[in-house]
């Protein structure tokens, strides 16, 4: 089916639910929301407020759900939503919003702005306004099975040159392990690290785990772009490798938005609750440390500090876990200004990163993050997203700052020990 | 229409039909954003104390960690102009009469003196969150004609309420009668304008909270 506008509008009519009729009915435009955002902040620009992206689904609520907008509608008084107008929101809605969630936690009234932003992708995707970018990222995970265009064979050619490396072996599709593994295209290209420290981390803990041949990308473009029945299909193919490899748990690899889909959204998008459970690969490694299975040695002696990622710490309510792992291998661990459940996007989360033509808007709005790191001057700055990591190195390139990005489980596996000889390693 | 049939009109009935709208417009109005309903929440939840939609209608009373300072005017102009709002509404003795006489209820009111200075606060509060919003270029970039004007009906009342009360500029039956009008044009926009923040507010707080705290995150 092609994108048009009736499509579009229709599905923003379908969208709305009572939080959004309250949201909108309660919105004093006070432009709190708008010092929460990044994008307004460090560009100064109103447009950027958060509540104002939100224009073109509020008034096809108000033209649709309330009596005197049906009134105003039947006597041609009501400005009708266009292709043009949607076509122009295109940077607010995507460009410039990163679905981080820092204006739903600081509106007064408690609107929960990301959600509506969230469920207007849906109106923009429908209508053919979504940026080309992350189409084509949501339509390369639908043809080939990942964002990135990496098949099966990449993902094995990488499972054998960290077994042949770190001697240690990567099981693949192995039928009732307790933890089923996702990657995402930018661990299996640029981060095999991830992997391998995934291996020394599980051998430690004793766990049984597992890839899975028909689902390693955990990563669901199809919910960036705002299109559920793209989303659904990513999705899918994680609940049926899971099931059919009768997992306990499936770990969300470092990668936000593969939380969040996974996690939040997975569920809801194929309606019905999970049969196994989710778990950001943080919040395995923080249940690890609680018991005991996580033993370290040595201690990082540089200054560290944590880039939270949105979707794991204020939209996934993962916080402590990051800090207390930090603290078993760092000597000097600092928290930037705003750090934990308020921290300030990399500039790149919910898509944004893979629009080209909003790359200046997102070095702009990373001045926030200069400014974060700025106050606290670490020699490493550690995080738990690959897209974060990503987005992170081209701003402090971008700003010449001399700081290198690491993830988290790669920089804890650092300090996991070789398993003595005697069992046979 | 002499002064005197002016306030008794807008004792009688244009009291009525303004309470009239006023209740049945806030009836509709939360059956008409309230019965739209939601989906249910499958992800399997996970709880965290004090993530609910209750303890976000309470919290977000305070502003977030780093939120005042980014802009105080907002905040302590918004806390003084509802607060006195409230307190004239609910404290001022005629005011208690007045409910007494619709409802049978009362209670003990403020005395007059006090409620004198708020007025004046309150109405200071107003105009210096009117200027900020002329000012500060978010606001008046996201302000519609509604926010002038819901702004100008909600200041009305309790100008010449306390003009009335202090005998100033109109013969205090005019200004009485000019008074209750004013509260009746409140009464009848505010279930279709942004003044119904006044009751969805609390949904709103609710569902953010609710939402959110599915996912274990108080928000």
């Amino acid at each position: 089916m092609t994108a048009t506008l009736e499509k579009g509008v229709r599905v923003l009519k379908e969208v709305i639910d009572a939080p959004i009729a309250s949201y909108f009915n309660s919105c004093v435009h006070c432009g709190l929301c708008a010092e929460a955002c990044l994008f307004y902040t460090e560009t100064g620009d109103p447009k950027y407020t958060p509540i104002h992206k939100l224009e073109p689904l509020r008034r096809v609520y108000e033209q649709e759900y309330t009596l005197l907008g049906r009134l105003a509608k039947l006597v041609g008084l009501a400005k009708p939503v266009t292709d043009a107008e949607l076509h122009e929101w295109q940077e607010l809605v995507y460009n410039s919003c990163t679905l981080c969630g820092r204006c739903s936690v600081v509106c007064p009234v408690g609107n929960d702005i990301v959600y509506m932003v969230r469920k207007l992708r849906e109106g923009m995707s429908a209508s053919g306004n979504a940026p080309d970018g992350i189409k084509g990222a949501a339509s390369r995970t639908i043809t080939i099975g990942s964002p990135m265009g990496v098949k099966l064979p990449a993902v094995k050619a990488q499972m054998k040159h960290v077994e042949e490396d770190h001697d240690i072996p990567i099981p693949l599709d192995v039928e009732g392990a307790e933890y089923m593994v996702m990657l995402s295209s930018m661990e299996i290209i640029n981060f095999p690290e991830y992997l391998a420290a995934i291996a020394k981390i599980m051998r430690q803990a004793g766990k049984t785990w597992t890839l899975c041949s028909t689902a390693f990308e955990a990563t669901n473009a199809g919910m960036q772009i705002g299109n559920s029945d793209l989303a659904r299909v990513i999705v899918t193919r994680i609940v049926d490798g899971a099931e059919r490899l009768k997992v306990k748990t499936v770990i969300s690899p470092e990668c936000g938005h593969a939380y969040t889909a996974l996690r939040w959204e997975g569920a809801n998008l194929v309606g019905r609750p999970f049969t196994f459970q989710v778990k950001h690969i943080i919040e395995v490694l923080g249940e690890f440390q609680e018991q005991g299975l996580l033993k370290t040695e040595g201690m990082e002696t540089d200054r560290l500090t944590f880039h939270d990622p949105c979707q794991l710490a204020r939209r996934g309510g993962v916080i402590q876990q990051q800090r207390s792992l930090m603290k078993q291998i760092a000597q000097d661990f600092v928290e930037m200004p705003d750090a934990g459940f308020m921290n300030w996007c990399c500039g790149g989360g919910g898509g944004a990163s893979a629009i080209e033509e909003g790359e200046e808007l997102r070095l702009e709005a990373f001045k926030k993050k200069k400014a974060q790191l700025d106050a606290v001057k670490p020699d490493r700055l550690v995080t738990a997203c690959a897209n974060c990591r990503i987005v992170l190195e081209e701003g402090l390139e971008h700003y010449q700052m001399d700081i290198p990005v690491v993830g988290l489980t790669e920089t804890i596996a650092e300090h996991i020990p070789d398993p003595v000889n005697s069992e046979g390693a | 229409m002499n002064e005197l049939q002016f306030l008794t009109w807008v004792r009688g009935t244009g009291l009525d039909i303004a309470v009239a709208i006023f209740l049945l417009g806030v009836i509709w109005r939360l059956v008409e954003i309230y019965s739209l309903g939601r989906k249910k929440d499958l992800a399997a939840p996970r709880h965290t104390p004090g993530a609910s939609g209750w303890h976000t209608i309470v919290r977000r009373s305070v502003p977030p960690p780093g939120m005042f300072k980014q802009s105080p005017v907002t905040y302590v102009g918004g806390y003084v102009f509802h607060i006195g709002l409230a307190l004239i509404v609910f404290f001022f003795a005629p005011h208690i009469k007045l409910i007494e006489g619709l409802l049978g209820i009362s209670w003990p009111g403020l005395p007059s003196q006090i409620i004198d200075l708020v007025t004046v606060v309150t109405l200071a509060a107003m105009v210096v969150v009117l200027v900020d919003r002329i000012k500060k270029p978010v606001k008046r970039f996201l302000s519609t004609f509604e926010d002038w004007f819901t702004w100008a009906v909600t200041f009305l009342p309790v100008l010449t309420g306390w003009l009335a009360v202090q005998h100033l500029l109109l013969p205090y039956t005019t200004m009485l009668a000019l008074h209750i009008l004013s509260v009746e044009v409140l009464l009848v926009v505010l279930p279709f304008t942004k003044l119904f923040h006044a009751f969805t507010v609390f949904g709103s707080r609710w569902y953010n909270g609710a939402v959110n705290g599915h996912k274990g995150v108080p928000v």
